[in-house]
């Protein structure tokens, strides 16, 4: 299936996606092409639509208008299984939500066994494997709130990475870390985006855009108002929402 | 002063407490059991009401009235009036079996019905105080709604709850002695049977020393409970 005009397929593929909440448009006809293996980061004000996007394309919301395509599959079909679909389209939250009344290795291990079927053995070597990946094999019998937000952040990673989806959502990860926690996440992410997994990042983050990014898309009241290489849109943005933006964001981490 | 001590004489007479001691415990046996069976009941039926009231999707909506109107009538109606209507209306229904039942198990059957509907909107309650959040997670790691509600929500929920829940039976246990109206023969109409033959009043001490006995370690039980859980909350706090 070709579907977007130069004959690659993209992994991703959005046309004309629009939603409301009540009466406020939060999307507005957005279009947005991923290849596999590479990282997407969408930059823009609070406000702008970002986490909105990313939850509709694990359809934690619902389309209005407009088509999106995932490995092949259109998620905005009708009779999508949404079970199925989520299995390969992981998704991190800027809280975490990791479950409380499990222990880190039991949030590591619920979806694969319920959701895959994996056996407890499988599911648990597994979670082990992928706790020692984030130097965390040791917390694992601890419940979360023993835990930093950090480490909290990069369970939460593993806990989607579980699941092995073929794209993963984060949605503004670091946003609630403190400044010395965000690295060891940062880290995790960039190994991630070096073993070639397809991402779609929101994100505060500019220096960590600018490194890891394919493709940075500016969002401006459910606009991608801009899309292109992390250094034409931090170096030389077309549009002066963008250059307003960027100057904004700049400033404040200067300041900090 | 006199009518003060004619009254203390009749109730708190220590020779009618210990006779009537053995009349009053064979009743408080009774009661015994309908709270147990009762509180079973009760904690397994008003979780799946809660569940059903829960239901998202307009398939699900007679469900979902179903399930509103059983807790709307049950608990805007006294207890003693379900009481007469399920120990008096069943059995003149005589439909064999569930006609013929005893007055303890018609007693059983009214406190269910009655604290299964306020045991439904304390487990609500519960799973309605699980933040969205948990269930988004729980659902994009592609657990079905079940799976979700299973693992996820309902685990939470219950430790929530576990409070509420207590008081609600401390109520049903002291509730047990209000079926007494359609003839079970408990503690507190097993006390009344004696204090009439006797003409005083001790054996509603009996019975009444009976009933806080079981209810006051439960209170304090619950009260330990809420106690762990802000100590909990405020060392997260720091």
């Amino acid at each position: 299936m070709s579907v977007d005009g130069n004959g690659a397929t993209p992994f991703v593929h959005l046309k004309g996606v629009s939603k409301w909440f009540g009466d406020l448009q939060v999307l507005n006809s957005v279009d947005l092409d991923v290849q596999e293996h590479d990282v997407v980061c969408l930059i823009g004000a609070s406000g702008s639509g970002k986490s909105t996007l990313l939850r509709c394309l694990n359809l934690l919301e619902r389309v209005e208008e407009g088509e999106i395509v995932v490995d092949g599959q259109r998620v905005t079909h009708e009779k999508v299984n949404v079970n199925e679909l989520r299995k390969k389209i992981g998704i991190v939250f800027q809280a975490y939500n990791l479950f409380p009344h499990m222990t880190v290795l039991q949030n590591v291990m619920l979806a694969p066994r319920k959701a895959r079927g994996f056996t407890r053995a499988g599911a648990e070597g597994q979670a082990r494997a992928l706790l020692r990946r984030i130097g965390l094999e040791a917390k694992a019998d601890e419940f979360p709130d023993r835990l930093s937000g950090g480490q909290q952040q990069r369970v939460a990673i593993v806990r989607a990475l579980a699941m092995a989806p073929k794209l993963l959502l984060l949605d503004e990860i670091t946003s609630a870390l403190d400044p010395q926690l965000v690295s060891d996440v940062l880290a995790l992410v960039r190994e991630l985006a070096d073993t070639g997994m397809t991402m779609i990042l929101a994100t505060h983050e500019m220096g960590f855009a600018r490194e890891v990014a394919d493709k940075v898309c500016f969002l401006d009241g459910g606009v991608i108002l801009e899309e292109g290489p992390p250094e034409q849109i931090f170096r030389d943005p077309r549009e002066p929402r963008t250059r307003q933006f960027l100057a904004r964001v700049l400033d404040a981490e200067r300041m900090s | 002063m006199h009518a003060l001590q004619e009254v203390l004489h009749a109730f708190l007479n220590l020779h009618t407490f210990t006779l009537s001691m053995p009349d009053v415990w064979a009743g408080f046996q009774v009661n015994l059991r309908m709270m147990v069976v009762a509180e079973a009941l009760v904690l397994v039926l008003a979780l799946a009401l809660a569940i059903v009231r829960g239901l998202p999707g307009p398939g699900a909506k007679p469900l979902r009235v179903l399930a509103i109107a059983y807790t709307d009538f049950f608990r805007g109606t006294p207890i003693i009036i379900v009481a007469f209507f399920v120990g008096f209306g069943i059995p003149g229904l005589q439909l064999g079996y569930i006609s013929s039942r005893s007055f303890t198990t018609y007693g059983i059957i009214t406190l269910t019905l009655v604290y299964t509907a306020y045991v439904t909107e304390v487990y609500r309650a519960g799973i309605e105080s699980v933040h969205a959040s948990q269930r988004a997670a729980a659902r994009s790691l592609g657990l079905s709604y079940w799976q979700a509600m299973r693992y996820v929500v309902i685990p939470q929920a219950v430790r929530r709850v576990v409070p509420p829940l207590l008081n609600d039976f401390v109520g049903l246990q002291k509730d047990t002695a209000i079926v007494s109206v359609i003839g079970v023969a408990e503690a507190a109409s097993l006390s009344q049977q004696f204090s009439t033959q006797n003409g005083d009043f001790g054996s509603y001490l009996v019975a009444a020393t009976f009933f806080i006995l079981i209810t006051i370690p439960l209170a304090r039980f619950t009260d330990h409970l809420v106690a762990q859980r802000e100590r909990r909350e405020r060392a997260q706090a720091f």
